[in-house]
């Protein structure tokens, strides 16, 4: 029997559409907008002016702070302006807008295809290129990966997981990246287990990808101490505590990070980014991102410079369909719903979804007839229909006791409530809220 | 088009599970119960049962539209259910008046003075029942006996129930093929006890219920009772008599797992089970009523905020 996580989850209908299609790469757009806060944490630091010439891999913003990200150009041309640009959060904020001129290059940059499996890099210069390069979690986090690499003191890592599961329905930007560069991959991975420090590391793959899961068992013999696992389909198998306790079945006390059971947790884009900032020299400027729906004419995975707006994304796919209520950035159970087609492609854009109204209908709330299904689905224990209930009634010392902040916004209870409550909608505004009572009181 | 784009939060697509799928679900467990209340009680099954449901959907109609104002809720099939449910738990010989009157109590008291489906503390369909039970003793104790597809409906001959034979200590009880097909005197959806476990059978496939409650009932009571049994074989009955008869499940499957008046965490469907088939063992076994199964269920609806508020859902961290 396949393993899986042990509390809760859900299988929605699974609509990998793009699934088996080659990744294409999009043309470069006349002009990228490149937002200086595509990360978890502060925000980079333009270090480029109005007018200043700049090749793709030129970096534009310095992190601005430890929890932070570098910024590169992902295109040539000029700086049109530093202003303010709609991102996928609906907010606006500092963005770089650069009016692209050719394609070249920074010189350092190995733009060959050739393999390079050698590294003889020490830990430290590993962890130092990997921020340089301004990597963050490509699974949707954006949590800069040179924090995650760097265990606080007192802890020791001891298994690399790497999170291949693509539990989002709809989403094969990973599963194709599998598919095409493999090896490439499974270098990257060898790369952060020398990084940490550790001599194994498990892929956790859902088992709806069988011949991804067959291509590595072939390719992992040449690679020393990398394991590959099929996992049970299960949403959200993705999530780090979920896929931690799926693969070596240890879970996570509540408000502690994996470190403390040994494990770091990477996404398989991260791996391939890893590879190429450290083998090739190569910022992370440009991704791949699915581009997918039911009535989308060539659900696709693109290879997309970062700053690309998604209208050019969609286009490319065949147009926005008749009907499409939502246009999403992510997947279907925690994307983003976007407010303008006008939205550049960031570092955390895994896919662009397009859905009917039909498919995207809110039905009337009704009470709550306490038939419990929240509480069996949810990843993380929680009661989701009581948690609904201290928000409503800003009862914040009963979402604390509760372990409100512990939710992690998968949406399982809200997607399967037969009553169509919005419990998610709620406990995200109670969990904001009790975190920053929580804060007030440390500080 | 950009300005048509709809703007919401996070989980953009739903499952399609609904309450009324989850009502005509329970329903659809219940249609074999129903068939053979039909063959052995013929038409005073099917005038009960009619009488029970327009009632309680008629009741709960005009409370929601011309006293709290607000738009019916009829078509989400609780009504119904409870219609059903009341009906299942009632002689097929009751007159018309005293079937409309528990309806009232059912819908009216149990339900709507909550405010409706999700707010109400006690079983409505047992508020009913335990409403006529007390109200009209006779009546509510007075069973047709089993026959094929009698044309009878008050005035066939009548008989006593299995567990009320044994309050008289009667030892001539009917054979177990005939518990288990429903061949007995009782309330008519609770006869037969193949019909009522492949209803189970059914909830538990649809994944409406889960084991728990049900499990843990039928457990409890088979350990009690059959405790009493080796210790006095001659006084007490053999606990596999109690486990096919009265209402136990009927109650157990359908009145018990009702969603709003169980606990909502695993931990605690077993301990309202557990509280369940004690106390209907004691009622049995000690009490002045033969059957308990209505009596424990509705003290242990009162007791599931308290449930609720004790036993929580394993918390992930915890193993």
């Amino acid at each position: 029997m396949l393993r899986t996580f042990r509390i809760g989850g859900i299988h929605p209908p699974e609509n990998k559409l793009s699934a088996g299609k080659k990744i294409t790469a999009l043309a470069v757009p006349t002009q990228v907008v490149i937002p200086l806060s595509q990360h978890i944490g502060a925000p980079a630091q333009a270090v480029v002016k109005k007018g200043d010439t700049v090749k793709v891999g030129t970096l534009l913003g310095k992190a601005g702070g430890f929890v932070s990200a570098n910024i590169h150009s992902s295109v040539s041309g000029k700086v049109n302006k530093i202003d303010d640009a709609l991102d996928a959060s609906g907010y606006k904020r500092p963005a770089v807008y650069i009016d692209v001129e050719g394609d070249e290059w920074e010189e350092q940059i190995d733009r060959s295809e050739t393999l390079n499996k050698v590294c003889n890099l020490s830990s430290k210069e590993i962890i130092t290129k990997i921020a340089e390069a301004g990597i963050v979690g490509l699974g949707g986090a954006t949590f800069p990966t040179q924090v995650k690499l760097t265990p606080p003191p007192g802890t020791n890592a001891e298994i690399l997981i790497i999170n291949a599961a693509e539990c989002e329905p709809y989403l094969t930007a990973d599963h194709s990246l599998m598919m095409e560069k493999g090896a490439e991959i499974l270098t990257g991975i060898t790369i952060l287990m020398k990084a940490i420090n550790v001599k194994k590391a498990v892929i956790g793959i859902e088992s709806n990808k069988p011949d991804a899961i067959s291509l590595f068992k072939h390719m992992i013999v040449h690679f020393e101490g990398i394991e590959i696992m099929p996992l049970k389909v299960q949403y959200p198998q993705g999530g780090e505590k979920q896929l931690i306790d799926a693969v070596i079945g240890t879970q996570v006390k509540s408000g502690a990070l994996p470190i403390s059971v040994g494990a770091v947790v990477q996404n398989t884009g991260t791996a391939f980014a890893v590879y190429e900032a450290v083998q090739k020299n190569k910022p992370l400027i440009e991704r791949v991102v699915t581009v997918t729906g039911k009535n989308v004419a060539n659900p696709s995975n693109f290879l997309v410079r970062i700053g690309t707006p998604i209208s050019s994304l969609i286009a490319a796919a065949g147009g926005i369909p008749e009907n499409t209520e939502k246009i999403i950035g992510g997947g279907p159970m925690m994307g983003k719903a976007l407010v303008s087609t006008e939205i550049p492609v960031t570092k955390g854009s895994s896919g662009v979804l397009l859905i009917s109204n039909k498919e995207a209908v809110r039905k009337p709330m009704r009470n709550c007839i306490r038939c419990s299904k929240c509480i069996t689905v949810c990843p993380m224990g929680l009661n989701p229909t009581l948690l609904m209930n201290t928000s409503e009634f800003r009862n914040w010392d009963l979402a604390e006791k509760n372990y409100i902040v512990d939710c992690i916004e998968c949406g399982s209870c809200s997607y399967t409530c037969p009553a169509n409550r919005p419990l998610l909608d709620y406990i995200r505004l109670g969990k904001g809220k009790v975190m920053g009572i929580i804060r007030a009181r440390k500080s | 088009m950009e300005n048509k784009l709809v703007i919401s939060p996070s989980p953009h697509i739903h499952s399609g599970d609904s309450i009324p799928k989850n009502m005509y679900g329970v329903l659809i467990a219940l249609i074999p119960s129903f068939l053979v209340a039909l063959y052995y009680f013929g038409l005073g099954a099917l005038v009960v049962t009619l009488t029970s449901v327009i009632s309680c959907v008629a009741i709960e109609y005009v409370i929601q539209k011309y006293m709290m104002k607000q738009e019916p809720t009829i078509y989400d099939g609780s009504a119904i259910l409870t219609g059903v449910l009341l009906a299942f738990n009632l002689p097929s010989n009751l007159p018309i008046w005293i079937i409309v009157l528990g309806a009232f109590a059912a819908i009216g008291i149990g339900k709507m003075s909550f405010g409706g489906l999700g707010n109400n503390i006690f079983n409505p369909a047992l508020v009913g029942r335990v409403f006529l039970l007390i109200s009209f003793p006779a009546q509510m104790t007075t069973w047709p006996l089993p026959g094929k597809l009698p044309l009878t409906y008050t005035d066939g001959n009548t008989g006593a129930t299995i567990l009320s034979l044994l309050k008289e200590g009667a030892s001539n009880l009917p054979s177990y093929p005939d518990m288990l097909l429903g061949n007995l005197s009782g309330s008519l959806g609770e006869v037969s006890a193949i019909a009522l476990l492949s209803g189970m059978a059914y909830l538990l496939y649809r994944k409406i219920i889960t084991w728990h409650i049900p499990v843990s009932i039928l457990t409890a009571v088979f350990v009690i009772t059959g405790i009493m049994y080796l210790a006095d074989p001659v006084t007490y009955a053999h606990p596999l008599v109690h486990l096919l008869t009265g209402g136990l499940l009927l109650g157990a499957i359908f009145m018990a797992t009702d969603y709003v008046t169980s606990p909502m965490s695993t931990k605690g469907m077993l301990v309202f089970g557990v509280g369940i088939g004690v106390l209907t063992s004691v009622i049995r076994l000690f009490g002045s009523y033969p059957e308990g199964m209505s009596f424990a269920i509705l003290i242990m609806n009162a007791f599931t905020p308290l449930i609720n508020t004790y036993f929580k859902p394993k918390h992930f961290g915890g193993i």
